[in-house]
């Protein structure tokens, strides 16, 4: 009788399907996956060592490359652990401008998501219409931050700047005419908000797109029914949060049981999924990109009947403005300080939690009263997710790996770190 | 202090709190001793011998129901409360001045007080968290239980433990290096550990691969390490009026 052996093969990490650097073992029988090791640790950049050599606000960069997609929720966490230490509270209106760009980041996250998920089981088109969306909400980034993705816009005690009055204008050029210019620009006359209130009045039409071409598309269904299936109880048990939890029908959601900044003001549903399946996690994602839609409508409601402060007046903690320092002896030691030395964050421990679009992200934060951290310590969400990858292709094919990867929304630069 | 009402409406009202505080005491009774809670989070130490009947019960109490182990970390205390730079007195109502450059805590650490696991866990039914924390008993051995047993996705937290402190977990099903590189030696986390680390890859055009070699970088701090009493966060001064006496003076 003739010897049959498991097939071990190497997916990745140069795959495109592998969502960055991930190595996978596989270890199949015909096509049927037995046995999968994720091999992580090549893009580790020791974030949690570098902060601890740094002082506290010259480390709210690294947090945006942590989860590359979602780069705002990083600092969000980061920014308010650092708060719940200090005892400060930013005014409202910083935020509210926190909880409508957390939202904004929710729905880039979801659209890198979806277009990438769609793209590696089959469906180009979605990935064309999602990059149409996101940019719009990378300009409302660059409008806000300077810069299309590592914003470094939350700051202890606030946000860096308030909304700017006036979006950047397209100019001609060789290669856009006269008319593509004025098309372009004809959204962008009025201040940020008006640019957001008019975007969120058009997204809801835009995600109707994405489920024209998916939802109940024949072979989107074939491919993500009834594959990776999660119970419940194990997805507690493996440490699941966010879409990965509520898809699997657990209905937890931070902003909702653990409020934080003024989301308990804010009307809006969770989406819960019922079977756990590939299926469930996508419909969950695309219900949440339709409220945090709903989210943002109210931020921008609120913003623009009540404008204010955007950042505490804490000498101790908030730099002071330039023309101040340049004409004020006190005001130019305070800036020296805070740019030599940073502030002293006093002594404890804290754990800082957001929903972040992948799950729930958490920053610890161990301060001995320095002015650096002494351990800073992420908790991704997607580390878990991908730890349990073995547990969720075990028995599917060798393609269903794909879609199970997918549906985890791996990002690489929170996993390694 | 001035608490975030937003955030401690939901969870971390006092009272709710050591209800919690409460509910644990009688539940494990003995088995676990407070630490001081910041920011309105509860953390509980607990021994490396208790530990894995500590989690048992944090699991499946009825009042407890800790049934999310949501981040397992390690945590090296041994430069804990040195500053690179010390400063002695402070005012009462802003910072310490004098700055003595060198000057470090005096002390060692005491035996088995270097290596640390912290658990957060959350209970979804009660909607409650907690922080746990278990100390290793050997500071050149480290070794704690692995609760792998009682939450399965403490899995992958305790191979990152593992990997960058070097902690071992007695019982876990597959104890592997992580997020290191292939061969890695050390433990990078450590604070003993350079940050530039102690070797460097780059390619060799003679020998036509990429070989390692002893870092070339040298050791720099940009900012140095400096605690500050503000006698703003200072406990006793925050809730009651400033005393003469416990008002220091500047020196």
């Amino acid at each position: 009788m003739a010897e049959i052996r498991n097939y071990t093969m190497n997916f990745g990490p140069q795959h495109p399907a592998a969502h960055g650097v991930l190595r996978l073992v596989l270890e199949l029988d015909g096509e049927v996956i037995q046995k999968a090791d994720p091999l992580v640790g090549l893009l580790p950049r020791a974030t949690e060592k570098l902060a601890e050599s740094k002082p506290f606000n010259q480390s709210i960069g690294y947090m945006d490359r942590l989860d590359y997609v979602s780069m705002m929720c990083n600092e969000h966490a980061y920014v308010m652990a650092i708060e719940k230490l200090l005892g400060l509270e930013p005014p409202v209106r910083a935020q509210y401008i926190r909880v409508m760009f957390d939202e904004i980041t929710r729905i880039l996250n979801h659209l890198m998501w979806l277009g990438a998920h769609a793209l590696d089981i089959g469906a180009m088109t979605v990935f064309l219409y999602c990059f149409r969306e996101r940019e719009d909400l990378m300009d409302c980034y660059e409008a806000v931050s300077g810069t299309r993705m590592h914003a470094t816009y939350y700051r202890p005690g606030g946000v860096y700047r308030d909304l700017p009055d006036a979006m950047p204008q397209y100019q001609p050029s060789q290669w856009r005419s006269k008319k593509d210019v004025d098309r372009l620009n004809s959204r962008r006359s009025g201040g940020l908000l008006d640019f957001i209130a008019d975007f969120t009045k058009r997204f809801q039409a835009c995600v109707d797109q994405y489920e024209t071409l998916l939802t109940d598309n024949r072979i989107w269904k074939q491919r993500t029914v009834n594959i990776g299936v999660v119970s419940p109880e194990r997805a507690m048990q493996l440490g699941f949060s966010g879409p990965m939890l509520r898809g699997s029908g657990v209905e937890w959601d931070l902003r909702k049981k653990q409020p934080y900044e003024v989301y308990d003001r804010i009307d809006f549903d969770i989406p819960v999924g019922l079977n756990g399946d590939c299926y469930d996690r996508y419909l969950v994602r695309i219900a949440e990109m339709r409220q945090s839609n709903r989210i943002i409508e109210q931020c921008v409601a609120w913003l623009q009947a009540n404008p204010g402060s955007v950042m505490i007046d804490d000498r101790k903690v908030r730099p002071p403005r330039r023309e101040q320092m340049k004409g004020d002896m006190e005001s130019l030691i305070h800036h020296f300080k805070l740019m030599t030395e940073g502030y002293c964050v006093p002594a404890g421990e804290v754990y800082a939690a957001v929903e972040a679009p992948k799950g729930e992200l958490g920053v610890y934060l161990v301060s001995d009263g320095a002015n650096k951290p002494y351990r800073l310590k992420v908790r991704a969400p997607g580390f878990p997710h991908l730890a349990a990858l073995d547990e969720m292709v075990r028995g599917h094919m060798l393609a269903d790996v794909v879609a199970v990867i997918g549906t985890q929304d791996i990002v690489f630069g929170e996993i390694d770190r | 202090m001035s608490s975030d009402p937003v955030n401690s409406a939901a969870v971390a009202t006092p009272t709710r709190l050591e209800a919690l505080a409460q509910a644990l005491s009688l539940a494990l009774p003995g088995k676990l001793t407070r630490a001081p809670n910041t920011a309105g989070e509860l953390t509980f130490e607990a021994t490396p011998e208790a530990l894995l009947g500590v989690a048992q019960v944090l699991r499946d109490a009825p009042d407890l129901k800790f049934e999310m182990c949501m981040d397992v970390c390690g945590v090296d205390y041994l430069s804990h409360g040195r500053g690179e730079w010390t400063t002695e007195s402070a005012t009462s109502s802003g910072f310490s001045r004098g700055v003595a450059r060198g000057a470090q805590r005096q002390g060692e650490l005491p035996p088995g007080r270097r290596f640390a696991v912290i658990y957060h866990l959350l209970s979804i039914s009660l909607n409650q968290r907690l922080r746990l924390r278990v100390y290793c008993a050997d500071d050149e051995q480290p070794m704690v239980d692995s609760v792998t047993g009682i939450w399965a996705g403490a899995n992958w937290f305790e191979r990152e433990a593992f990997d960058l402190f070097g902690i071992l977990f007695k019982g876990h099903p597959d104890l592997r290096r992580l997020l290191t590189d292939y061969g890695f030696i050390g433990h990078p986390f450590r604070k003993d550990f350079p940050l530039s680390g102690n070797v460097e890859v780059r390619y060799d055009p003679e020998k036509g691969r990429v070989v390692y070699q002893p870092v070339t970088i040298d050791p720099r701090v940009l900012v140095p390490k400096v605690i500050r009493h503000d006698n703003r966060y200072d406990p006793q001064l925050t809730n009651a009026p400033v005393h003469p006496s416990s008002a220091k003076t500047d020196g």
